[in-house]
């Protein structure tokens, strides 16, 4: 097994290319503990809150589920599980507003909650997870939905390999502005939050674990140097990370810890590294000390245009509506409702959409904020490479990206674009550099699985040219034998019938001889 | 940010070369901005916006300051209608011109009329310096000169373009500079009046750098290559080849360096990129000003090097994240 890095405590920090400096806008929202909000009369559960395939409903309308009931399971292995956030009837499976960067619509469970809060039959692994396989750990992160609670959504289990990795990454760094879910579950949740990352770490047999906090959050800095120093195995270790966006991002983080780039292309594992958010591993522990799925998260409700900021703890599926209703409404200027960060988070038209796995944050902005600037073109300044922490080069991206030239966008490893936002922020020409970059990732997928869906019909085809040709092909190969089989036999049977006539013949002649004979002895005598 | 960078060297220009500098500003400017507002009403552009972001002001200043101050009026109005007719919007306006439009309008001029192209004044401090205000008007706009004047009694060869026709001439470098009628003209490091001008573009462009508005890579790259091939050749044949400083200090070295080189639309954008950029105008720029048939090469070195900027970024892409151990 590869070891990362031996002595990780006494490296320093690595930095990564770019970054920017921003205003956290922090305290606007974790300056009071996190609330849990009542239930709603109705969940609506989006059946695809992850990255990987939709996942298939177990239930139809009209059924009866209990809390943590699961309602649809994983597809395939890149997939998550979905559950019943409260007991109470399945009333409509139908096409919904769902919180997606797409705008559209997809297939959402919509259950009516009976207020009876009756679980399902739970039977918690506990502190004897010790004793558990990593594969039955795993499966039980799978059976609870369990996805990235970061903001990528994706599932867990699959992220936990069956390969032993020597270090085990929480990533509490938050570094984009205005979130704070993650500090204040680190502040209040802080043992918890270390349970899970020592099951994460009995899974992938890690030899260490990093938990890597940005040096704006000295209260949750605290808490969980408190809980390590509680915990005394030596297994946990704190790292403050200076306060740089997109410090929090999967790979940059591991480069600052480690040292080293996860490869272009592949994946931390390579780096015998597993990088998993704080929330995950809260998500984790709850699904191993309370057999508890996937069903409630801490959302972020900040902005200048909510009357209370805060962190509340909301059950999946909960309409936004009233998760704004709980912290005091809207301010009467409030204007955008934007789901994530002010950096990566993007515009949500309806309120009426559910609180998802990736709802880590509703930012609501207000009128004087949300300026619409005109775009100007692009000057090629370059300051977008200069912040870039993939090491990009935005504007040529961009370039090619309005003309759609494909070829030259996959030269300049528009894959690799981790869309941050860092360009656009720092754009004196106002271009939406991220968006441009997203539609052309989409549509170059799109062409992608165009073209091998074309292929597959190319080789579908000829491969049934093939197969006709070759019935063709058998069928005159058997009418031709069956003609010369035929053919060969009128030849023998003719040639048999001559012989046969001829020693017939003979035999005819030879018995007149013979009576001929006959007759003349008995004559003679 | 870079029109306020360029006030001390314009500033210094105009002392040093009279009025026709001030008319060759009014010109550039009137025509520039007219020939924008123009083309973007044409275009169905936002006029009034596009105008404000200072980007035909600015070929404006460029021109203003490059044309000679004694060009008549007809000269700098084609540059300037050509730059941003022809280099700038006929290509799609800002962003899309490949072409530094200012040195295009430059250019076409330069070509054009070979002879306008060198009426600079005599500046001040020299001989009777630059003439006065009317006879500076009566010339540059309509043509005329008091009966006691030819054109060649106010004009004066630059010292690199009087350098080199007395190279031409087998009369070496010293023996040019020591002589007592251009002796005046070569006093300082490179010649009356351009060495200040180029001084203070020079501070303009270190105060641009500080201020983070233009790329340090561009001017450090084109300067030290320039000083460096200049420098080679005047320790290989002192006498017939000028000294690093004054191919530093003299013609438009300085105002290329911060003010034209560093154009972002047209320059090249790579961090390595921009080294390779400004190197190769620092190279072409002296090859042309030495050998060449013309007064400066400043203009053609960066033409040609825009010409180069795309093939430079596609070859000079940074590794991108994850690639370092391949």
């Amino acid at each position: 097994m590869k070891q990362t890095k031996a002595h990780i405590a006494e490296k320093d920090l690595a930095g990564f290319h770019g970054g920017l400096k921003l205003a956290g806008h922090k305290q606007l929202s974790n300056s009071t503990a996190i609330s849990i909000m009542q239930q709603s009369s109705e969940y609506i559960i989006p059946l695809q809150q992850h990255i990987g395939a939709i996942s298939l409903p177990l239930v139809k309308p009209g059924d009866r589920v209990l809390k943590g009931q699961m309602l649809a399971k994983p597809d395939n292995l890149v997939s998550a599980a979905v559950h019943s956030p409260v007991s109470g009837v399945v009333t409509d499976i139908k096409q919904h507003d769902v919180p997606h960067v797409s705008g559209l619509d997809d297939l959402c469970i919509f259950i009516e909650n009976d207020f009876k809060d009756e679980w399902i039959k739970r039977e918690p692994v506990g502190d004897d997870y010790n004793q558990c396989t990593s594969s039955c750990l795993r499966k039980i992160i799978r059976d609870a939905g369990i996805v990235g609670l970061g903001g990528a959504t994706f599932p867990s289990s699959v992220k936990q390999t069956e390969m032993h990795l020597d270090t085990l990454i929480l990533n509490g760094a938050e570094c984009e502005p205005y979130i704070t879910c993650d500090d204040v579950l680190m502040r209040e949740r802080a043992e918890e939050i270390l349970s899970g990352g020592d099951i994460i770490g009995h899974v992938i047999k890690a030899r260490q674990c990093v938990i890597a906090i940005e040096d704006n959050k000295p209260e949750a800095i605290k808490a969980m140097q408190a809980a390590v120093d509680k915990d005394g195995t030596g297994f946990f270790q704190i790292k403050v990370i200076p306060t740089l966006y997109p410090s929090g991002g999967e790979k940059q983080l591991i480069k600052i810890i480690t040292g080293e780039e996860v490869p272009k292309g592949r994946y931390p594992a390579d780096l015998s590294v597993l990088c998993h958010n704080v929330a995950t591993a809260y998500a984790i522990y709850r699904a191993v000390y309370f057999a508890e799925p996937l069903i409630s998260r801490i959302v972020t409700i900040t902005g200048h245009g909510v009357k209370q900021p805060q962190n509340i703890e909301v059950l999946i599926g909960t309409p936004m509506k009233a998760c704004i209703q709980h912290c005091g409404g809207y301010t009467e200027d409030s204007d955008e409702l934007i789901m994530g960060g002010p950096m990566m988070g993007f515009s949500l038209n309806s309120d009426a959409m559910p609180v998802a796995k990736a709802s880590n944050c509703l930012l609501l902005t207000v009128k004087s904020e949300t300026r619409h600037k005109q775009q100007m073109p692009c000057i090629r300044c370059g300051r977008c490479v200069e912040v870039c922490p993939a090491n990009l080069l935005p504007q040529q991206l961009y370039w090619y990206a309005s003309s759609h030239n494909t070829d030259r966008l996959l030269e300049h490893n528009l894959f690799d674009c981790i869309e941050c936002g860092c360009c656009a922020y720092v754009c004196p020409s106002d271009i939406p550099l991220v968006q441009y970059y997203h539609h052309a990732k989409t549509t170059i997928w799109q062409q992608q699985r165009e073209r091998k869906s074309s292929d597959i019909s190319r080789l579908r085809h000829e491969a049934h040219q093939l197969r006709l040709e070759k019935q063709k092909r058998d069928r005159e190969e058997k009418l031709r034998k069956k003609r010369e089989l035929l053919k060969n036999k009128t030849k023998i049977s003719n040639a048999e019938d001559k012989a046969g006539k001829q020693a017939a013949i003979a035999e005819a002649l030879a018995r007149a001889q013979a009576k001929k004979e006959q007759h003349k002895t008995k004559t003679e005598k | 940010m870079v029109l306020y960078a360029l006030i001390p060297g314009a500033l210094a220009s105009m002392y040093f070369f009279g009025w026709g500098v001030l008319f060759n500003f009014v010109i550039a400017i009137s025509v520039c901005l007219l020939t924008e507002a123009a083309i973007l009403k044409l275009r169905q552009r936002d006029v009034y916006h596009t105008l404000l972001d200072g980007s035909a002001l600015l070929t404006a200043c460029l021109l203003a300051l490059a044309i000679p101050a004694l060009a008549p009026w007809w000269v700098t109005a084609i540059a300037s209608l050509f730059a941003i007719a022809v280099a700038k919007h006929l290509y799609g306006g800002l962003g899309f011109n490949p072409f530094n439009p200012a040195m295009v309008g430059y250019i076409v001029v330069m070509i054009s009329f070979p002879l306008e192209m060198t009426l600079w004044p005599a500046p001040a401090g020299v001989n009777e310096g630059w003439p006065d205000f009317l006879t500076a008007f009566n010339w540059v706009f309509l043509g005329a000169l008091p009966v006691s004047e030819t054109i060649d009694s106010i004009s004066m060869a630059t010292p690199i373009d009087l350098l080199k026709t007395q190279l031409n001439q087998f009369h070496d470098i010293a023996e040019t500079r020591n002589n007592v009628k251009y002796s005046d003209l070569f006093s300082g490091l490179s010649g009356t009046g351009w060495q200040w001008v180029n001084l203070l573009f020079l501070a303009g462009g270190m105060f641009m750098i500080r201020k983070g508005v233009i790329d340090w890579r561009i001017p450090v790259a084109f300067l030290i290559s320039l000083i460096f091939i200049a420098n080679l050749f005047a320790v290989i044949d002192y006498a017939n080849n000028s000294s690093a400083i004054f191919h530093a200090f003299s013609g438009g070295t300085m105002l290329c360096a911060f003010f034209i080189a560093t154009d972002p639309v047209t320059a090249s954008t790579t961090p390595r990129g921009r080294w390779i950029y400004g190197a190769g105008i620092g190279v072409l720029a002296y090859i042309i000003r030495s050998w060449g048939g013309y007064p400066d090469g400043i203009a053609f070195a960066v033409v040609l090097m825009n010409i180069a900027a795309p093939l430079i970024d596609y070859y000079t892409q940074p590794k991108v994240f994850g690639n370092t151990e391949h």
